[in-house]
């Protein structure tokens, strides 16, 4: 395997407060290769934006990275004063947010933020940093570019706004996106274009994306690979094949039931009884273990490790000692 | 077959968004007028569900507050039990039809009172009705509601912020069932909710359904939702129903250009590999829809009669459908 492009290594977030601090994200491991889409899926408050947000350094205070390591090509990252990180945001790493609409700046044109972004990263004169944003709007799917580029982000749809996003993104052609639920906040028909747009896109410039999402389907559609976190932790990691069709982590089987599904008649659907803890009560053992349909004693006293199963890897003891297809049955 | 319990026929909602009377007179702006909802007509059966499905801005939240009379058509008519729901609620009746329907809005953040304890929110329809008089009395109505959507009697003495977004849609929905209602209109129940709680909340749905007899109007644009819940599906565009067919015909059988093309967005989550037709455009503005079919811009089978001619909503092989190129036996 060629060296990845980023490593990110026993990653710990944490927010201290006043009442104790906040473990958010608790020993995160993977890696995502060149070119390769990762998805990282979730539910609220599992800390997959969270983990974006770690990568591009833009953790909102007091959130802060306490241990562990995030490397780009094999260069620290986390650590990095604010001002070179600056420099890596935007031509090393590209960021697309939830929403297009507050990730615009009303009071500019659509093509003075381009421009600003493009010559801050690149050395192009006025005149040609313009035409790589007509060129960028082009590739992005936006009709009369030449035209809409003097235009105010109010003046575009949510779909259109969401390709100036990536545009935005792609200016410097980065070898990263980090896209933090890109379709989110667009219908369903929009959404199936601007993925099939982020997944052209980037493999025309050849580069890598980390696709934060809660939609599986949008996983499945688009992803190479995919890690699920719960509660801070990654439970599986693995083949988006893999671990749609075969889960070997509960939480990721409860989470692939509990979707309705379009091919099937099922009466109920599938449930995970509960919540996902909050941070201040995370059970000890397996972060999981209330609501696991098949908990054990040792679920609740030691916390499982990712350990090899398959193709990937997963954080469930049901693995320290039983080969996957036990599992075919809790399905 | 016996008589429907909601009956709706050619139901129109218009909308003036003119600008202030200034406005018009100084900068010589015209009046303007949105059609939100423009003649729709259905039926529901009782003890069934008909779910609406569409995009952003198709009117079928609209359609939602129309049935329950939060807004008073410009045209048309809601039939509830063979009452007209307008007359009704202008006349002395209106307490006893409030009391058959209510409504479940899709934030369950914004629907609960902060400042009130769970009792009193779940309690303020009975005292509204007058139906149970006396503390005590109330307070075992409440526990008993609360243990129905699988919460406990305890819950009682908490405030919204304690819970957590599906436990509050939880709330919601036992307060929607104070009034033993038979009709209830759910405007997005799920769309807030994660998947895992989604399907908690989709299952206490059903089971409720099956044990009162429960009437659904069930508005969502998640399509696996829908084909999960719903007995009959219309899908709107532009605030005109543009199919109305039983779950199984529109699911296997799409007829409509539009709802092919929304089942076609839908990311497929088993990676069978199908070939997906790519979407095409966006929403047109309401404000100022295409002339004749409003999906003829978008609609890969559009010929001229499109361009120029409404298609009414007919029966065409048992599925009702507004399309001059299935009328014509084209597709």
């Amino acid at each position: 395997m060629s060296t990845p492009l980023l490593e990110v290594r026993h990653l710990r977030v944490e927010f201290p407060t006043r009442r104790g601090t906040l473990l958010a994200l608790d020993d995160i491991n993977f890696d995502i290769a060149p070119g390769e889409i990762l998805g990282v899926v979730g539910e609220s408050g599992a800390g997959k934006s969270l983990t974006g947000a770690a990568i591009i350094g833009l953790l909102d205070p007091p959130g802060r990275i306490a241990s562990g390591e995030i490397l780009l090509e094999g260069r620290r990252i986390d650590n990095l004063p604010y001002e070179q990180m600056r420099k890596i945001r935007g031509r090393q790493i590209g960021a697309i947010f939830q929403d297009p609409l507050t990730s615009l700046n009303p009071l500019y044109t659509v093509g003075q933020q381009l421009i600003e972004t493009i010559t801050t990263h690149l050395d192009l004169s006025q005149a040609q940093a313009r035409a790589r944003a007509i060129e960028l709007l082009e590739q992005t799917g936006i009709p009369a570019a030449a035209e809409r580029i003097d235009q105010y982000p109010h003046q575009f749809s949510g779909g259109m706004r969401q390709r100036v996003v990536i545009a935005l993104a792609l200016a410097a052609s980065p070898k990263l996106i980090v896209a933090d639920e890109p379709t989110t906040a667009l219908d369903v028909s929009i959404q199936a274009q601007i993925i099939a747009l982020l997944k052209r896109i980037c493999k025309e410039q050849g580069a890598a994306v980390m696709l934060v999402t809660h939609d599986m389907g949008v996983i499945a559609e688009t992803c190479d690979r995919v890690a699920v976190l719960y509660a801070g932790r990654v439970a599986e990691i693995g083949p988006v094949h893999d671990v749609i069709h075969k889960p070997a982590h509960p939480y990721t089987a409860g989470l692939m039931g509990s979707i309705p599904a379009m091919d099937e008649d099922r009466e109920r659907l599938l449930q995970i009884d509960g919540a996902m803890p909050r941070l201040n009560a995370i059970p000890t053992g397996c972060a999981y273990n209330p609501r696991c349909p098949r908990v054990f004693e040792r679920c609740r006293s030691e916390r499982p490790e990712l350990v090899s199963v398959g193709a990937g890897r997963a954080a469930c003891w049901l693995h320290a000692q039983a080969p996957v297809s036990e599992l075919e049955g809790a399905r | 077959m016996s008589r429907p319990l909601v009956e709706v026929k050619d139901l129109a909602k218009i909308f003036d968004v003119s600008p202030p009377w200034l406005n018009r007179v100084v900068e010589r702006k015209p009046r303007q007028f949105v059609h939100a909802v423009d003649g729709v007509s259905f039926s529901i059966e009782r003890g069934k569900t008909l779910a609406l499905v569409g995009e952003s801005g198709c009117g079928k939240s609209t359609v939602a507050r129309l049935l329950v009379g939060l807004y008073e058509p410009t045209r048309g008519s809601v039939e509830f039990d063979g009452a007209d729901t307008a007359k009704t609620l202008a006349s002395s009746g209106a307490l006893a039809l409030r009391r058959r329907m209510q409504m479940i809005f899709q934030d369950p953040y914004a629907s609960l009172n902060p400042r009130w304890k769970v009792q009193d929110i779940i309690a303020e329809p009975l005292r509204e009705h007058g139906l149970i008089v006396g503390l005590e009395a109330q307070r075992a109505r409440v526990a008993e509601l609360l243990q129905s959507v699988g919460l406990t009697a305890a819950d009682r003495e908490k405030f919204p912020h304690q819970f957590s977004g599906g436990q509050r849609q939880r709330i919601s929905i036992a307060r929607a069932l104070a009034t033993q209602p038979e009709f209830l209109v759910c405007d997005e129940p799920t769309s807030a909710l994660d998947v895992s709680v989604q399907a908690q909340v989709l299952n206490i749905m059903k089971d409720l359904q099956r044990a009162r007899g429960l009437t659904y109007l069930f508005i969502s644009h998640n399509l696996a939702v829908v084909r999960h819940v719903s007995d009959q599906v219309g899908v709107m565009y532009l605030g005109r129903l543009v199919e109305l067919a039983d779950k199984a015909d529109l699911f296997a059988r799409p007829r409509h250009p539009y709802t092919r093309m929304l089942l076609d967005a839908i990311p497929d989550i088993h990676m069978s590999g199908r070939s997906r037709t790519p979407v095409q455009g966006e929403v047109p503005n309401p404000l100022n829809p295409p002339s004749g079919c409003s999906f003829h811009p978008r609609c890969p089978h559009a010929g001229p009669r499109c361009k120029a001619e409404r298609p009414a909503l007919l029966e065409i092989k048992g599925v009702r459908v507004a399309c001059h190129a299935v009328e014509e036996g084209r597709i």
